[in-house]
């Protein structure tokens, strides 16, 4: 297999990710102080140099980003070179107006009116180049899979325990055991599907809720579930197996090791443009087990740093001897990054 | 009713069978595929439980000659369930089933300890019956070596029934001439087991503060000083051969108005864990 084929076609980033404009703020200042340190040999000059340099880059940058995330969706439909072309030279017009306008008239010939566009173009193109490089070493994810290799696996523990349990009542219960393998069925479809894209809350909740009722049919009344996702938008696209990793978690950790009912609380909420999400289970003193655990929820935190970048967060933490995983998210409304 | 309780007719070949499992499904299976092998493996099924304290109350009115017992089961394990049952008196065989864990599975591999992977086969189960037969039940020291988790109870046999004594209830551990006593609020229980040994599995939750004594930690509420004099008597008191020299300091317990000596040999440590606690 060629590399090429390996490799998706490159894109530009999220341009309304806030992850992304922190980090083109960050490479664009840091080409300054690269430049201006190497312009000055003393420190006052230095200082004085990196001032005057942001007063004129600064503004130019913001105005970038703006425009950017304004026409993301277009610069997105353009083909890569097309959009790299596009965003370096609104990069350019920008850092010329800007310059235009914050600096007196010096004429100095083409050279000196051209060289605000080119840096604006270079600094551009360095940019791009920076993220390309970066989704490239991140994640062959969007190449071979990053994802599909994160996607969470059904741990064979519950895989094993729920064919036990569907012999166990197939006899005395046909329709039960029936309607297991289906739900099992939609499970593993679930599990085996292409998981790039975003899917809707519902979806995701559906799924859940299939997982949670395979789990009762082994658990019985050890196991309740209380759903509070009322408050949550129902077009909010969310990562695939985002939740149902995490109940699995709840069940493995929280109900099966207690004799007693034990309840596990899923509750959705939109504050603004985000979507929070906790689960929570009790949590019993630890084990030997506890391994496992840590590389279900790293797992999840990559995927969801691989989705979002910085604009989610994953949370975990005990607090009285409840344990709660706890997500942020940004409100998509569309299935697309 | 009395015929689960009479142990099995030698003569008889039908076999007793307890099926100890969190899961009622995973039970029920157990029971069917029981019932399919019959006429290979006769077996009588004489009853189930859910949890390992429901089958230790269970055992004392009834004598299966097997007892399947699910490895992972909360509160107690099938591991630690095995361990109170191999104290009992012409205990059960035990036969571990799992659906899936695969450290217990190599352990019992390596221990030459049968065990049948859920969901339960007809003939995998014929033959660990039959072999269940032959072979002597699991001894103590190969459960040991099979458990990896502390266990939660600690079970002592009292007139023919096991008795489990949650180890967070135990306030201390004290040897004993040939015995060793643990002291609950309620009440002592003489333990089967070396005062060492315990230290070696529980020493996270119990100092020793004594050559004779482990008290638990979070129930030392502090130490007081003994009056003059009543530390020397309580040299005389323990015997020749058990003298340890003893700091006049004891320490006071939450829950139980009794003061427990400190050893000269161990105090320093006593006092550095007990004030890096708090």
């Amino acid at each position: 297999m060629s590399i090429r084929q390996k490799t998706e076609p490159t894109r530009l980033p999220d341009f309304r990710n806030l992850g992304v404009m922190l980090r083109i703020m960050l490479v664009v200042n840091f080409l300054v102080f690269c430049a201006a340190l190497v312009r000055n040999p003393n420190l006052s000059s230095f200082l004085v140099e990196l001032i005057e340099m942001a007063a004129l880059v600064e503004p130019t940058l913001i105005a970038c980003l703006l425009i950017f995330s304004a026409l993301a969706s277009k610069l997105h439909r353009l083909s890569y070179t097309g959009g790299l072309l596009a965003v370096g030279s609104i990069a350019s017009i920008i850092a010329t107006l800007v310059y235009r306008l914050f600096t007196p008239l010096i004429d100095g010939g083409a050279f000196t009116t051209l060289r605000p566009a080119l840096l604006g173009m270079l600094s551009a193109v360095v940019v791009m180049i920076y993220f390309d490089l970066r989704s490239r070493a991140f994640s062959p994810a969007f190449a071979q899979g990053r994802l599909m290799a994160l996607t969470a696996r059904i741990r064979p523990h519950f895989l094993f325990n729920s064919l036990n349990a569907i012999l166990g009542v197939i006899r005395t219960d046909p329709k039960r055991a029936e309607l297991a393998i289906e739900e099992m069925c939609d499970l593993f479809r679930a599990l085996m599907a292409d998981n790039r894209e975003l899917v809707p809350l519902s979806d995701e909740v559906a799924l859940c809720r299939q997982y949670l009722d395979l789990e009762r049919l082994r658990l019985g009344e050890r196991l309740q579930v209380t759903w509070d996702i009322n408050g949550c938008p129902k077009n909010a696209f969310v990562p695939p197996l985002m939740l149902q990793p995490l109940l699995e978690n709840a069940v493995y950790y929280g109900v099966e090791p207690s004799s007693q009912p034990a309840e596990v609380v899923i509750s959705a909420r939109c504050r603004g443009d985000e979507i929070r999400i906790e689960i929570t289970n009790p949590a019993h003193e630890t084990t030997e087990r506890s391994t496992g655990n840590h590389m279900a929820l790293d797992n999840i935190r990559e995927r969801l740093m691989l989705f979002f970048d910085l604009e989610a967060k994953f949370e975990t933490k005990v607090v009285e001897g409840i344990f709660h995983a706890y997500i942020r998210i940004p409100y998509r409304q569309k299935g697309t990054r | 009713m009395s015929e689960s309780t009479a142990p099995s007719d030698p003569l008889d070949p039908t076999l007793h069978v307890l099926i100890v499992d969190d899961e009622a499904p995973a039970r029920s299976r157990l029971r069917v595929v029981l019932t399919d092998i019959a006429a290979e493996v006769p077996t009588k099924f004489v009853g189930e439980a859910a949890t390992g304290a429901e089958a230790l109350e269970l055992l004392a009115t009834i004598r299966p000659d097997v007892a399947f017992l699910d490895i992972r089961m909360p509160d107690m394990d099938g591991l630690e369930l095995a361990r109170h049952i191999s104290n009992m008196p012409n205990p059960p065989a035990v036969i571990f089933t799992t659906a899936y864990d695969q450290h217990a599975v190599e352990a019992f591999e390596l221990n030459a300890v049968d065990y049948l992977m859920k969901p339960v086969r007809a003939q995998r189960l014929v033959a660990a019956l039959n072999k269940a037969r032959r072979v002597a039940p699991i001894s103590g020291a190969i459960l040991e070596k099979l458990t990896t988790t502390r266990r939660r109870h600690l079970s002592i046999s009292e007139r023919g029934r096991i008795l489990l004594v949650p180890i967070g209830d135990i306030i201390y551990l004290k040897a004993e001439l040939k015995y060793v006593t643990a002291r609950t609020r309620e009440r002592d229980f003489l333990l089967d087991e070396s005062l060492t040994h315990l230290e070696q599995e529980f020493g996270q939750r119990f100092v020793r503060i004594h050559r004779n004594c482990l008290v638990a930690r979070a129930a030392i509420t502090g130490f007081s000083k003994l009056p003059k004099g009543r530390a020397s008597s309580n040299n005389e008191e323990s015997g020749e051969k058990t003298v340890e020299a003893e700091t006049n300091w004891t320490v006071t317990l939450s829950g139980l108005n009794e003061a427990l000596p400190v050893s000269r040999r161990l105090w320093s440590g006593v006092k550095a864990a007990f004030s890096g606690e708090n």
